[in-house]
């Protein structure tokens, strides 16, 4: 039964797959190989597709692996799969966290996390910079260095920066303003270095 | 209670569409929908989040998702505030899953994408100058906040491995006595 080996396969990615997104393709990988559902460059095509649409990697990847199987009904059961195991833990953790909160080793732990989860977030965004700020792919001089500087996209952070910061009538619009504004910023100043 | 689950629902559901590049790229839009708009959570409480959802199984945005759901309307809300943020995705991957691999390839879509790329690193710069306020007190705070940005930066470190000692760390300072075992917030 198909549906039910499908949410057998996404539970155990699921359940194994620590620190989101790209943890899960190492087992989606190996998936391909055992059971011959979808192909390693279908998995390719799915990390790029992923990064060019809404929504978390693993779900898009789940999605897409249930689709290319077995049509709708089979994504359905792969996302649901896949997000099963950490629903259930969250769960449990989340009726821990209500009732171990005031405990003074708690918060002491939880003081120190705040700055920890804050700097990963901050190293994410600095990876981003690499890919957004540097033509990292050029073919004359690929990295990040001063001439791989993309001036155009250090332009439309310095004009995010005013818009989002320091005018206090857009301060308050909503982010997907201005991601909007810069997804067509990005086509009409051809910020990909792709000719239209 | 219908009512604020259907309201659960969409509320994540429109964090799921309007999150591009996964994970901590959902940090900003979670801060005005969840944060400002409805007041399900405090910025404090999205970081204590985020790092736990670090060192669980699952995707960061499923388990963010489901502590906030949880904490409103209990298991149920857990669940409807989760499938919520993963519904604009079965639908978007289910329609182009057709001609997903030309997709990414399309000259739109790529410039588009570079543009929105920059346009993140800004939202998660602003999401974490807010966050620094409730998150980064005092000096231990701040060369934990260093010592983690630059080494998960320029190293392969797990961010697991981060989150455990400073939740060690922490516990630490209590057992060790720098921290008043009958000190209360």
């Amino acid at each position: 039964m198909i549906f039910l080996r499908l949410f057998y396969e996404f539970f155990k990615t699921g359940l194994f797959a620590i620190g989101g997104g790209l943890a899960t393709f190492p087992f989606l990988s190996e998936m391909a190989v055992r059971t011959g559902w979808f192909t390693q460059s279908q998995l390719m095509d799915m990390i790029a597709v992923s990064e060019s649409t809404p929504g978390p990697l693993g779900v898009n990847a789940a999605t897409y692996v249930g689709f290319v199987t077995a049509g709708i009904p089979g994504a359905v059961t792969a996302t649901v799969g896949l997000i099963t195991p950490s629903v259930i833990i969250i769960l449990v953790i989340a009726g821990f966290l209500k009732a171990f909160r005031d405990n003074v080793y708690v918060d002491s732990a939880f003081r120190l996390l705040r700055p920890t989860s804050t700097g990963l977030i901050a190293a994410s965004g600095l990876s981003v910079a690499a890919s957004a700020f540097f033509d990292t792919a050029s073919s004359e001089a690929p990295g990040i260095s001063i001439s791989t500087l993309k001036p155009e996209a250090v332009i439309l952070a310095a004009v995010l920066i005013v818009f989002t910061r320091l005018i206090p009538k857009t301060k308050k619009l909503h982010p997907i303003v201005w991601i909007g504004f810069s997804a067509a910023v990005g086509v009409i100043f051809n910020f990909g270095n792709v000719p239209m | 209670m219908f009512k604020i689950l259907s309201e659960l629902f969409f509320t994540f559901a429109k964090v799921g569409v309007m999150t591009f590049g996964g994970g901590y790229a959902m940090l900003p839009i979670l801060q005005r929908e969840v944060v400002d708009n409805k007041h399900w959570a405090t910025d404090e409480e999205l970081t204590d989040y985020f790092a736990i959802g670090q060192c669980t199984p699952g995707v960061i945005a499923v388990n963010t998702a489901t502590f906030i759901g949880q904490k409103n309307q209990g298991i149920i809300g857990g669940i409807v505030a989760t499938l919520g943020v993963v519904f604009p995705s079965v639908v978007i991957i289910s329609i182009l899953a057709g001609f997903i691999a030309s997709f990414s390839h399309l000259p739109l879509v790529i410039n588009a994408f570079a543009g929105i790329r920059v346009c993140v690193c800004v939202l998660i710069f602003n999401a974490v100058l807010k966050l620094w306020k409730s998150a980064v007190k005092g000096r231990l705070a701040l060369i934990i906040f260093l010592v983690v940005s630059v080494g998960s930066l320029l190293f392969d470190i797990s961010p697991i491995l981060f989150v455990v000692i400073a939740a060690l760390i922490g516990v630490g300072l209590v057992q060790f006595g720098y921290i008043e075992k009958e000190e209360k917030k």
